[in-house]
């Protein structure tokens, strides 16, 4: 097997033809489009990308091919409206604009199109946040039209978002106010501790009393921001979870955090009793901290409007006033506008068809696989692809008012009202806060009736012996620590409840598109006849090809033609016969390129001819990913066997379940059937896994307990899965259930000690044998002690070797 | 043991300026991307970089 891809590191299966040459050694790639950008990055000295980055580099394509630096897609953001309205004066003549760069993984990405982009003539100042992937673009409109810069951004394998960065402000301000809470509780935890420590002590030396009054009155200022500033999300999320009628866990968190506060500036106030500002920052520090990391993971997913921002293309051919057709940014749109869209493009927006019958996609908006025929004056959807020929759409709904954005709202919607945290909390939990409060009562009335003087003392000592931290600190805190390790073995959990779900898991489905193969056809051979270059042969294919809508074609698209076919006619089934550079070809089918010779195991041969006989022949498949079979023998290791579900002919996965070593296979599948199987499945007990590209699977995505997107899937699926996997490789999978368990294995410990811990301590505190210092300091020793215990999955030990680790071996082997 | 009336609500002061400083630092963007300046001092800007043929920045 050969290593990944040198760009974009995808598994290569040895035969791809194309290389790079850097430092002297020929890299393979695994396809020309990556060649381009990795020449384009050495010719512009900047091999160095290569040395730095800690991810692999974005795979070019995706969208309609494009040539390296080509700019014309974005002439429309040079017209004056359009660019007053991405840009802004920025003194001096310049102008200053913020792009959303799509594909921007490490900081090394943001380090390549920082040099790119300086080395144009009238780029001022570029500065990339590869965090938030926005990039701020200072330039001289005199000089530089930004369609170049765009244009340049996009031959790297970047493509720029103009204006659209709406999303990550929202996200950049979240994250601020995140942040400030976090160090809020952070400082004021450090603080309070100290003055603690000093009471404590107090408490057993004995202390002046002025002294300790003191303390506990600047431990009230410290830890006054902490609760009611840091520790607002609880409060608001456990009246939101009241208000709503389900109790999640914000509201024993809030009661704790509430409780213990009053009750310490009581104390404070009246000087008698004890007080927990110590644990109460402690408290909020920790659960904040959890959250702020989760936090981190759910914007790398990114949200939705912004996964919808990149679906709709980013400008569109009007018909102008004299019939011409001129190219305007999406916003410019408007109702009434008559607008081209080419073979493989996006539709900009809702209308009716204008032109002829047309083939559409509207996988993404139905989760129909099929193409589907509409007819001239049907309503179509923004978010189709065209598949046919070019068609003309008469706009009715643009923006905000388009069908596909009412779908992001209903999925913002569907997110924000289940906050992952308080999904993943144990009810357990729930119920012995009910318990905690219960006990708290009777300890009360029975000490009231006992001893009026001493019930306040000894209930609070229940409720803070009793203090829900460690218990609820236990899954948070055994999640996060999971979550953080699974992202760095490539794994991103966007929804931390996903994590004790996947380890529960006892299947894990497949759809074969994309997940266990590449996704999209492939030219995976080229075997030309004696004596004739097999990239010419190539590229007359490709010339060829450009003229055809057969799906086999677009394993041609975005290699590079020689020139444009002539006199092309199709000949449905069979294949294509056109002219280049003169000469009259055949491509197609075998017989029909009068290629006598048998048919080519694992893929579809197509044979490329002139009158002179044949010139090469090609294979193309859908190529099973290298590393497949070894990671569904790890699943079935672990309990997980593998099964497909695929929409594809039987033909079609029998080969490639075969190849995979996957025995339990079902082909043909409509989405409906899809979850259906699905279905029959969860009834008998099983829980599922569902591994998905996203676009004709979002209900089964949807119905699976833990659903598991592609990185190469759409943005859309990214944002309602609940992980996505990085990179091309399906070990992190396996890793990941293995991590997962781990975590949950560290969670029951957890969740049995403070459980242990207060069946011990209750009754002691409610017989009045616990002084509510000695019940605060167990409590935080408690709770200390099952975040250390979390601790321990970050440095898990390393069970199987990283992915890049195993590839190289096998490189080398 | 007066001394403490003193230091005890100068930690108080410090608490506040730390918060301070901390709450203009995150305003001002200074954590709103941690992993790129790491990388911003390692590749200095006016290296020359190898395969340029001879030009430099």
């Amino acid at each position: 097997m050969a290593g990944p891809c040198f760009h974009c590191g995808e598994p290569l299966s040895g035969r791809e033809p194309w290389t790079v040459r850097l430092e002297g050694e020929e890299r393979p790639v695994c396809c020309p489009g990556c060649q381009a950008v990795a020449e384009l990055i050495r010719d512009s000295g900047l091999a160095d990308f290569y040395r730095y980055r800690t991810a692999p580099g974005s795979r070019p394509g995706g969208g309609p091919a494009q040539a390296p630096d080509d700019d014309a897609p974005w002439r429309a953001f040079d017209r004056p409206g359009m660019l007053d309205a991405v840009s802004a004066p920025a003194g001096d003549g310049t102008r200053a604009c913020t792009l959303l760069v799509e594909g921007v993984r490490c900081a090394a990405c943001g380090w390549l199109i920082e040099k790119r982009l300086e080395r144009l003539p009238g780029v001022r100042e570029v500065r990339v946040n590869p965090a938030t992937a926005r990039a701020r673009l200072v330039w001289d409109p005199s000089i530089l039209p930004l369609s170049r810069a765009l244009g340049a951004l996009a031959g790297l394998g970047y493509r720029p978002h103009p204006g659209d960065t709406a999303p990550a402000d929202v996200a950049l301000r979240e994250r601020r106010g995140a942040l400030r809470r976090l160090g809020v509780a952070g400082l004021g935890m450090m603080q309070a501790m100290m003055y603690a420590v000093a009471l404590y002590a107090g408490a057993f030396q004995g202390m002046d009393a002025g002294i300790e009054q003191l303390l506990r009155w600047v431990s009230l200022l410290v830890a006054t921001p902490v609760a009611l500033y840091s520790g607002w999300p609880f409060f608001a999320g456990a009246w939101r979870d009241l208000r709503a009628g389900r109790p999640g866990m914000d509201v024993p968190v809030a009661l704790a955090v509430g409780g213990a506060w009053a009750a310490s500036v009581l104390h404070t106030v009246t000087g008698t009793g004890e007080v927990y500002f110590d644990s109460v920052s402690m408290f909020v520090f920790l659960l904040s901290l959890g959250r702020f990391l989760e936090m981190g993971a759910r914007h790398r997913t990114g949200s939705t409007r912004d996964a919808l921002a990149r679906l709709l293309p980013q400008s569109a051919r009007r018909r102008g006033a004299g019939g011409e057709w001129e190219s305007v940014a999406l916003p410019e749109l408007a109702a009434g506008d008559r607008v081209q869209v080419r073979h493989g493009e996006t539709l900009p927006a809702d209308g009716r068809l204008a032109s002829a019958a047309a083939r559409l996609g509207e996988a993404l908006l139905t989760g129909e696989s099929r193409p589907r025929v509409r007819a001239a004056g049907e309503p179509v959807l923004a978010g189709s692809l065209n598949l046919g020929d070019p068609l003309e759409l008469e706009v009715e709904r643009t923006g905000a008012d388009t069908r596909v954005s009412a779908i992001g709202r209903l999925l913002d919607q569907a997110q924000s009202e289940r906050p992952p945290l308080a999904a993943a909390a144990d009810r357990a939990a729930r119920w012995f806060v009910l318990g905690v409060l219960a006990a708290a009562a009777c300890t009360w009335f029975a000490w009231h009736a006992l001893d009026p003087a001493r019930a306040f003392e000894i209930t609070l000592a229940v409720l803070v012996v009793t203090c829900p931290c460690a218990l609820s600190l236990a899954t948070p805190a055994a999640m996060t620590a999971a979550i953080g390790h699974l992202a760095r073995r490539g794994l991103l959990v966007a929804r931390a409840g996903a994590v004790e779900r996947l380890a529960h898991a006892t299947r894990i489905v497949f759809d074969k598109t994309g997940t266990l193969t590449r996704g999209q056809p492939r030219l995976t051979a080229v075997e030309p006849a004696p004596g004739v270059d097999p990239e010419q042969a190539v590229a007359v294919a490709a010339a060829l090809e450009s003229a055809s809508e057969h799906p086999l074609a677009r394993a041609f698209a975005g290699l590079a033609a020689a020139g444009t076919p002539e006199h092309v006619v199709v000949h449905p089934g069979l294949g294509v016969e056109g002219t280049v550079g003169g000469r009259r070809y055949r491509l197609g089918r075998p017989d029909f390129a009068g290629d006598a010779r048998d048919e080519h195991a694992g893929g579809t041969r197509v044979a490329l001819s002139n009158e002179d006989g044949v010139l090469a022949r090609f294979v193309i498949a859908d190529a099973l990913r290298p590393e497949v079979p070894r990671e569904v023998r790890r699943l079935a290791a672990l309990g997980l066997p593998a099964a497909i579900a695929s929409g594809d002919a039987p033909d079609a996965v029998a080969p490639i379940a075969a190849a995979a070593g996957v025995a339990d296979w079902h082909a043909g599948l409509a989405p409906e059937d899809k979850l259906a199987r699905l279905r029959a499945l969860q009834a008998a007990g099983e829980r599922v896994v569902m591994v998905g590209d996203g676009v004709n699977d979002a209900p089964v995505l949807a119905g699976a307990d833990v659903s598991v997107a592609m990185a190469a899937g759409t943005p859309l699926a990214h944002t309602s899965a609940d992980m996505v996997l990085l990179g091309e490789s399906l070990a992190p999978l396996a890793d990941g259930v293995a991590a997962a368990r781990r975590a949950l294995a560290v969670t029951r410990q957890n969740l049995y000690w403070a459980a242990g811990y207060n069946l011990v301590a209750l009754p002691l505190a409610a017989t009045g044998w616990v002084a509510p210092w000695m019940a605060a300091l167990g409590m935080s020793a408690s709770s200390l002690l099952v975040v250390l215990n979390a601790l321990r999955l970050g440095r898990a030990p390393r069970r199987t070797p990283a992915p890049a680790a195993v590839l190289a071996q096998e490189a080398g082997a | 043991m007066n001394i403490l009336y003193l230091l005890i609500p100068l930690t108080l002061a410090l608490v506040l300026l730390a918060g301070w400083a901390f709450f203009w630092a995150v305003n001002s963007g200074q954590f709103d991307d941690l992993d790129s300046p790491a990388w911003r001092i390692l590749v200095d800007d006016g290296e020359p970089t190898r395969d340029d043929d001879g030009r430099r920045e």
